[in-house]
């Protein structure tokens, strides 16, 4: 397994914690998926009901590395500012830095991106930028500090897997020292698996376990196929061809004609 | 004197951060705090005076993707 940021993870799984029908659901499909990572978020509390205490200590007995993230936020001091508050909150350097560049797709403000990666990064956070597969934002993120990359697979919450396979592939062949997470976009474990086979080193995903009728059975499901995917990797996968070639021995044939 | 918490008007007695958080019912709970869009760190809050109209944001852990 890549480091990240010095983190070796033990399962190249990176799971959202939003969207379960319940919290007892969510702890049930942390330990089916046997992801390493939880990405979490900050939103306002209010001094009676408390709901965010009670989440926190349930995120803390998972017993996960934290990521938190700046979702929702749009402009580059928006995101620095929540991420400044993440920081303190959650007592850790990384952050999952969200600049949201359009309401639609959630495409990330790219240009946005690298500047707040850039603040965030001369301030001491380890920054995962959600970013898309541009390998031109990709380079200039890399120069802006970050240690590791977090291409789109396609648009949050979508389940439409890898949507610019090249793209992708792309990436990966460009920057081979740099851990690199498909984040966004997974909705089958077919889409997971696809993602390790290019060599990508984990997945981010959420609502595709949240969303799923049985979220604990679909965790599991996410994680045989990034094992499998990442398995696929190592083993140096066979190159495609156009045409046939038998794999049962011409030679040898009886002749029957 | 009236402020902004969360979104919602607020009176509160409070002249600092730090007492205006224990007023709103927050006491030691796990928050970040930021008044007029500025981060105001945790060892700050005692020595931050607010002053009418200011907003205040209340963050604390959410579920997240």
């Amino acid at each position: 397994m890549r480091q990240f940021y010095g983190v070796t993870l033990d399962n190249p799984l990176m799971l959202g914690t939003a969207l379960y029908p319940s919290p007892a659901i969510l702890a049930d499909a942390f330990a089916q998926s046997k992801a390493a990572v939880a990405t979490v978020s900050l939103r306002r509390e209010s001094g009676q009901d408390k709901a965010g205490q009670e989440f926190w200590s349930m995120i803390r007995d998972l017993g996960v590395a934290i990521l938190p993230n700046t979702a929702g936020c749009h402009t580059v001091k928006e995101a620095v500012t929540t991420a400044h508050m993440a920081r303190e909150v959650f007592d850790t350097k990384w952050i999952k830095l969200e600049v949201i560049g359009h309401t639609d797709t959630l495409q990330p403000d790219v240009f946005g991106l690298v500047e707040a990666a850039r603040i965030l990064t001369e301030d001491g956070f380890q920054v995962f930028p959600y970013t898309t597969e541009d390998l031109v934002v990709a380079d200039k993120l890399l120069n802006a500090g970050c240690e590791v990359l977090m291409p789109w697979g396609a648009p949050i919450g979508s389940g439409q897997g890898l949507n610019n396979i090249l793209g992708l592939r792309t990436l990966r062949a460009h920057f081979e020292d740099v851990p690199l997470v498909v984040d966004a976009g997974i909705g089958l474990p077919s889409h997971a698996a696809q993602a390790m086979e290019l060599g990508y080193d984990a997945v981010l995903l959420n609502t595709a376990v949240a969303k799923a009728g049985d979220p604990a059975q679909m965790a599991r499901a996410m994680a045989l196929a990034v094992e499998a995917g990442q398995l696929a990797a190592v083993a140096d996968p066979m190159e495609p061809r156009d045409m046939a070639a038998p794999s049962t021995p011409v030679i040898g044939k009886a002749f029957l004609e | 004197m009236k402020i902004n918490v969360n979104g919602e008007s607020q009176n509160v007695t409070a002249a600092t951060l730090a007492e205006a958080l224990i007023e709103l019912g927050f006491g030691d709970a796990k928050v970040a705090t930021a008044v007029n869009e500025g981060f105001v760190p945790a060892g700050l809050r005692a020595g931050h005076v607010l002053n009418e109209g200011d907003r205040l944001e209340v963050l604390a852990p959410m579920q997240g993707g």
